[in-house]
């Protein structure tokens, strides 16, 4: 991080009135280390084994008290957890960051495993809006239906769910996959900026609406294109990344992915720079 | 944010009091400024039950304004008079609380909209819903508070809807609460969660046919709209899907009759409802937890797509 005592702009600024503040060695950040164990490690979590298996009833539980169970058991080395009865209750199995086998035995309500990098989990149930919400890693399957929002701002893992979803699937989606095995509702990769989404069935209304970037693949039929939402040709390597994506997802696995729909975004109508002010009416 | 929540029996009665007050305070964190039911119970189907209110509960964080009780007493024996010069007789009446009454009435006349101008013509007063199985309860409180308040958990019927109310575009008071009697038609009501953004376009144009309106929640345009095109000739699921492209803003909604209950969710789908869907009963909700309330088992649920109308019949 440059050093804002020793420049001339900090001088500039500081005598123009706009920087009040310096940084100190205390707040400058702290570079990774690989040499540094300690930075393989996010705070508050744990070494688990997988073989050591436990079941948590969390009927009369709300979020946070079965929360703070899940994580006294990771600490005590449980790497395998059944949750029982979670009854629809919301922001259950949110902030888990670590390597975890995480199976619940019924429906989650809104927000459930949001926020998560590491675990694999497993709902044997449905899922209520913004499943997953903000997963870095890991692996999320869903046995029924899900709600709207579905892996909203989803950054990276796989994140599936074999039933239909609601609208906006894969919001503001950073990365990962997400794979939906029956319906898509409207707005399915709603500014969407990486990633790939799959749709096996068919999706609503304005799919793909102001997209940044990123692909969706749709199996059925599309209700609508959304803004700057434009079709691309299947090539080889979607195929295979496809085929090989639903039979690790245990989902569609004879599914004939060649006949699938690409969307991509059509990229006018973010760049403002390189259009004429014509072209900007026009793409808006 | 606001909470919803129906059911409807098939073929069968059950207590809905008590399985509306489960589901509904299941969604108080959505709303507890006020709850209203709209229940749907087993009558003879003889006489027209009036639920009508002659003030506004002034306590609990109410908007309104404080009365003296004498004006409620002044106001119901206007009531009576007026009911007695339109040739409606009185069966039975009880005051549950002292700006809360219940009436059965024995009026054959059909004509319930000259009635309802009549009735509400005193100022005051206003009925909450009018008909042969229809009654609708609404007060300030969370829902437990409400079934409470007013003995709610006995009450036995084929369907009911809902409303936990966070009071946002409009007071906190009885007649900004939902259920909406779909006024002047026998045993309609409307919940709803969202924002109408052309309330005042349509309220203007409605009140230009002679529609009326009793408060400034926009959620009241639906029970209005539905009626003005029902008095049309329109089928309700007819009115309920022209209403997706006369509504502007974003909505769930839920609409029952006297054998039938409805949902309708705008085109954006931005507002929340799960359904579960038997032979035997059908339960929605703005969140699962509402229906688990009535359905703790494993179920299996959805969430219906943008721009979806369903009915189903009892």
């Amino acid at each position: 991080m440059a050093n804002l005592k020793t420049t001339e702009k900090k001088t500039k600024a500081q005598s123009m009135g706009l920087h009040t503040e310096v940084l100190t060695g205390k707040t400058q950040q702290k570079f990774f280390n690989p040499d540094e164990a300690e930075n393989f490690y996010y705070w508050g979590t744990y070494d688990v084994d997988f073989n050591k298996r436990t079941e948590l009833d969390v009927n009369d539980m709300d979020c946070k008290e079965a929360n703070k169970k899940i994580d006294e058991l990771m600490s005590q080395g449980y790497g395998t957890i059944v949750i029982k009865n979670p009854q629809g209750k919301h922001s259950l199995g949110v902030g888990i960051l670590n390597k975890l086998n995480l199976i619940f035995e019924g429906s989650l309500g809104y927000f459930g495993v949001g926020s998560i990098d590491g675990p694999t989990v497993r709902v044997n149930g449905r899922v209520g809006w913004s499943c997953a919400e903000n997963m870095m890693a890991g692996k999320v399957v869903i046995e029924k239906n899900a709600g709207s929002c579905f892996g909203a701002a989803v950054r990276g893992g796989d994140l599936i769910c074999k039933g239909s979803v609601g609208a906006r699937t894969g919001i503001d989606q950073k990365g990962g996959t997400i794979i939906i095995g029956g319906d898509a509702g409207a707005f399915t990769g709603f500014m969407m900026q990486r990633g790939r989404i799959v749709v096996l069935g068919n999706v609503g209304i304005n799919l793909g609406d102001s997209m940044y970037d990123g692909t969706i693949y749709v199996g059925g039929k599309i209700g609508s294109y959304g803004s700057d939402a434009i079709e691309s040709p299947m090539t080889k390597s979607d195929i295979d990344w496809l085929k090989r994506k639903l039979k690790v997802a245990e989902i569609g696995e004879d599914f004939d992915v060649s006949k699938m729909t690409k969307v991509v975004a059509g990229k006018k109508l973010w760049n403002y720079d390189a259009l004429e002010p014509t072209e900007k009416k026009g793409a808006i | 944010m606001c909470g919803i929540a129906g059911l409807i029996h098939r073929g069968k009665s059950s207590n809905v009091g008590q399985e509306l007050q489960g589901m509904l305070q299941a969604l108080k964190h959505r709303g507890e400024d006020s709850t209203g039911y709209a229940l749907y119970g087993d009558t003879d189907g003889q006489n027209f039950i009036m639920r009508f209110k002659v003030g506004e509960n002034v306590g609990e964080g109410s908007s309104s304004v404080m009365e003296d009780v004498s004006v409620y007493d002044e106001r119901k024996k206007i009531v009576d008079s007026y009911l007695s010069q339109m040739g409606a007789k009185i069966v039975k009446e009880e005051r549950i609380l002292p700006y809360s009454l219940r009436y059965e009435i024995d009026y054959d006349k059909g004509d319930l909209l000259e009635f309802s101008q009549k009735i509400e013509s005193i100022p005051g007063v206003e009925i909450l819903s009018m008909g042969k199985s229809l009654e609708v309860i609404k007060d300030l409180g969370n829902a437990k508070a409400v079934c409470d308040r007013y003995n709610l958990g006995d009450l036995v019927g084929t369907h009911a809807i809902g409303h936990a109310r966070m009071a946002t575009e409009s007071g906190v008071d009885i007649k900004s609460a939902h259920p909406f009697w779909g006024y002047p038609f026998s045993d309609v009501s409307v919940v709803h969660n969202g924002q109408l953004t052309n309330y005042w376009n349509n309220r203007r144009i409605l009140e230009n046919k002679g529609m009326r309106f009793m408060s400034e929640c926009d959620s009241e345009l639906i029970a209005v709209y539905l009626a003005e095109k029902m008095r049309n000739g329109a089928t309700l699921e007819e009115g309920m899907k022209d209403s997706l492209s006369g509504l502007d803003g974003v909505f769930t909604y839920f609409v029952a009759t006297k054998n039938s209950l409805g949902m309708a969710k705008d085109t954006m789908a931005a507002k929340p409802l799960v359904l579960y869907e038997s032979d035997d009963l059908v339960a929605m909700g703005s969140e699962e937890i509402a229906i688990r309330s009535v359905l703790p088992q494993e179920i299996d649920t959805y969430d219906p797509f943008d721009g979806e109308v369903k009915v189903w019949q009892i």
